[in-house]
């Protein structure tokens, strides 16, 4: 199969709004989750998956695919549906999400699912496992670059800023860090669970290539990746993404705790319905 | 302060030698024996936490600079980039001290490693007690610590000759493996015993009617010691040496610990919980055996700082501690 790069057909937008539909599809089966997570990122993983990475949907492991580690491994819902809308994985199979034996676990996990490249989850390691990706790819010749997806909270982790010197240190270009701001961690807003900002200007006090743009914007997205990928800096980049907890769905969006979303059971139909009638 | 004792102090260096007075040693082996393995294997990586020098790949460094990575300071950063590399084929030898591995970085070599099975050999010095440090640099927990890890193979060489063909039979073995190394001028001992190193298998280095050593890393070269003390007393005793901590050797254990009318003692330099001796207790158990056994091992407490001799003789696994704890319990 040729590699998946589609620019034009369907949307960006509809494809996140696909992503955001089966994400949905997904919450419905467990009736509780990260739900929120997934509506805020489906336009990121749009612009990820429809626009900027190299793959073979046929050939998950293909070896000249670019690299895309879920740190935040319990996005997996949001992963699984954009894996699905990229034919990576069957549309069919993510009425399994979270069930015994499925291959679409809660947290991500990366023997259980194609294209799941790492087990993130335990968070601030995906970084690193990219910085030996990264190396490795450079060792190899390859020109395949490494994505990782990070999030607000998990910039708590100290390890993730090891990782951040690192990347400079090891003029690594071909890292692509996509940090989804949400201001939602476990606790509560993450500001104030831990300050972090000014988000950009730390990044590029580590010698990264930051841009910071409104992470459900489809061409803000699709310029900074463009902008990331096209930079002739001889380093690491990063896209901030500001996003909106539960995008797409008003009455989810207004809720306060939405870390792990409670949903009532007629409320998934009535999100489903938002999400359907938004098509583009 | 006489001369001697001021001699004696000096080996609370942190890169004391294990050497005793007048002991055949070699220098480097792991690192040379990876340079060894490297010639033939182009997959090998060597990544290190500021320690090459301290872990000995400096000598791969020098031999092989563009297969070298010096990940600096951080323990987490080097094993979760050892995972990187190795998903993308390479076979990366990770370096540290034991104490870091264990405690700072175990939830990157759980999570990122292990779980996924990946080929990454994580070799770690200053093991038990090897440096007079201090509870920050003696790494007295970390077989506990990794023994809990599923899928963790688990080595503690005895001397140079175990270090050098422990390197390339890890290298063969799929999966993770955690080593503890002995660096420097490292002691020669095991080729006077016909023994060669077999991952998995312990190897039984001499015989012995009345007790039975079983024993690994530095502890075997202390039996050994301690064995020839025994026997000018006319006590006779074996030792079993099982550098494989996990998996475990049970079939040859069960063996040699089935053979009726011995004491079994087993050696460690590790902590009393969680060791080797644990796990032969266990292995003993399990399969219905309950001989006279008996443990030497480190105290479950945070040790002092000193020379290692001081140190050794305090916590009773120097070969004349080990001598008279087994006369003590015959």
């Amino acid at each position: 199969m040729a590699e998946a790069r589609l620019t034009n057909a369907p949307g960006l937008a509809e494809r996140a709004r696909r992503i955001r539909l089966h994400a949905l599809r997904m919450g419905e089966v467990q009736g509780q989750g990260y739900i929120a997570q997934a509506l805020g990122i489906a336009d990121v993983l749009s612009v990820a998956y429809f626009h900027a990475m190299r793959y073979r949907a046929e050939e998950p492991s293909w070896e000249g695919r670019d690299r895309f580690l879920l740190s935040i491994g319990h996005y997996a819902i949001a992963l699984y549906a954009a894996l699905a809308e990229a034919g990576i994985i069957p549309l069919s199979e993510l009425e399994t999400y979270g069930g015994d034996d499925s291959r679409l676990p809660m947290s991500g996990m990366a023997a259980c699912t194609p294209g799941m490249e790492i087990t993130g989850g335990s968070l601030g390691q995906g970084l690193t496992v990219a910085i030996g990706m990264g190396l490795g790819l450079k060792r190899k010749g390859s020109a395949a670059s490494v994505y990782t997806l990070l999030s607000d909270g998990e910039l708590n982790e100290g390890a993730t800023w090891e990782a951040a010197m690192s990347a400079t240190h090891w003029k690594l270009d071909n890292l692509i860090a996509l940090v989804d701001v949400n201001q939602m961690q476990a606790d509560g807003r993450s500001s104030s669970v831990l300050g972090f900002e000014p988000l950009e200007e730390k990044w590029r006090a580590f010698g990264w290539h930051a841009q910071r743009v409104d992470g459900n914007d489809i061409p803000s997205l699709v310029a900074a990746f463009d902008a990331a990928r096209a930079a002739t800096v001889p380093g690491p980049r990063v896209i901030i993404c500001d996003t909106r907890m539960a995008r797409g769905v008003p009455f989810l969006e207004a809720r306060e705790k939405s870390h792990f979303l409670r949903v009532e059971p007629h409320e998934w139909a009535e999100a489903i319905a938002i999400v359907e009638g938004a098509r583009a | 302060m006489s001369v001697a004792a001021r001699k004696r102090l000096t080996t609370s260096a942190m890169i004391a030698s294990l050497a005793s007075e007048g002991q055949r040693t070699e220098a480097a082996p792991f690192g040379e024996a990876l340079c060894r393995l490297a010639e033939a294997d182009p997959r090998i990586v060597g990544m290190t936490a500021d320690l090459a020098k301290y872990t000995d790949l400096h000598v791969f460094a020098a031999r092989f600079p563009d297969r070298f990575y010096q990940m600096g300071m951080a323990e987490q950063l080097l094993m979760g980039a050892a995972a990187g590399m190795a998903r993308e084929g390479f076979m990366p030898f990770a370096t540290t001290y034991a104490v870091f591995a264990s405690r700072r970085a175990y939830d990157f070599i759980c999570m990122a490693i292990a779980e996924e099975s990946l080929p990454v050999r994580i070799v770690c010095a200053l093991p038990g007690l090897t440096t007079g440090y201090g509870p920050s640099h003696q790494a007295t927990d970390d077989l506990a610590i990794f023994r809990g890890m599923p899928g963790m193979t688990i080595i503690d060489p005895c001397d140079a000759l175990d270090i050098a063909e422990a390197v390339p039979a890890i290298a063969a073995h799929p999966g993770p493996v955690y080593m503890r190394l002995l660096r420097g001028n490292v002691p020669l001992v095991l080729d006077e015993y016909g023994y060669r190193f077999r991952l998995g298998r312990a190897a039984l280095l001499r015989d012995g009617a009345e007790v039975l050593i079983i024993s690994s890393g530095i502890m075997t070269m202390r039996a050994l010691e301690a064995a020839k003390l025994l026997a000018e007393d006319r006590v006779s005793a074996a030792v079993l040496h099982s550098p494989t901590i996990k998996p475990l050797d049970a079939e040859t254990i069960l063996a040699e610990a089935g053979r009726p009318g011995r004491l079994v003692v087993v050696a460690e330099n590790h902590s009393e919980v969680g060791g080797l001796g644990e796990a032969v207790a266990a292995t003993l158990l399990r399969a219905g055996l309950a001989p006279r056994f008996r443990q030497i091992a480190l105290p479950d407490r945070f040790l002092d700082a000193g020379a290692l001799p001081t140190l050794h003789d305090r916590y009773g696994i120097s070969a004349e501690a080990v001598a008279r704890r087994i006369r003590e319990w015959l």
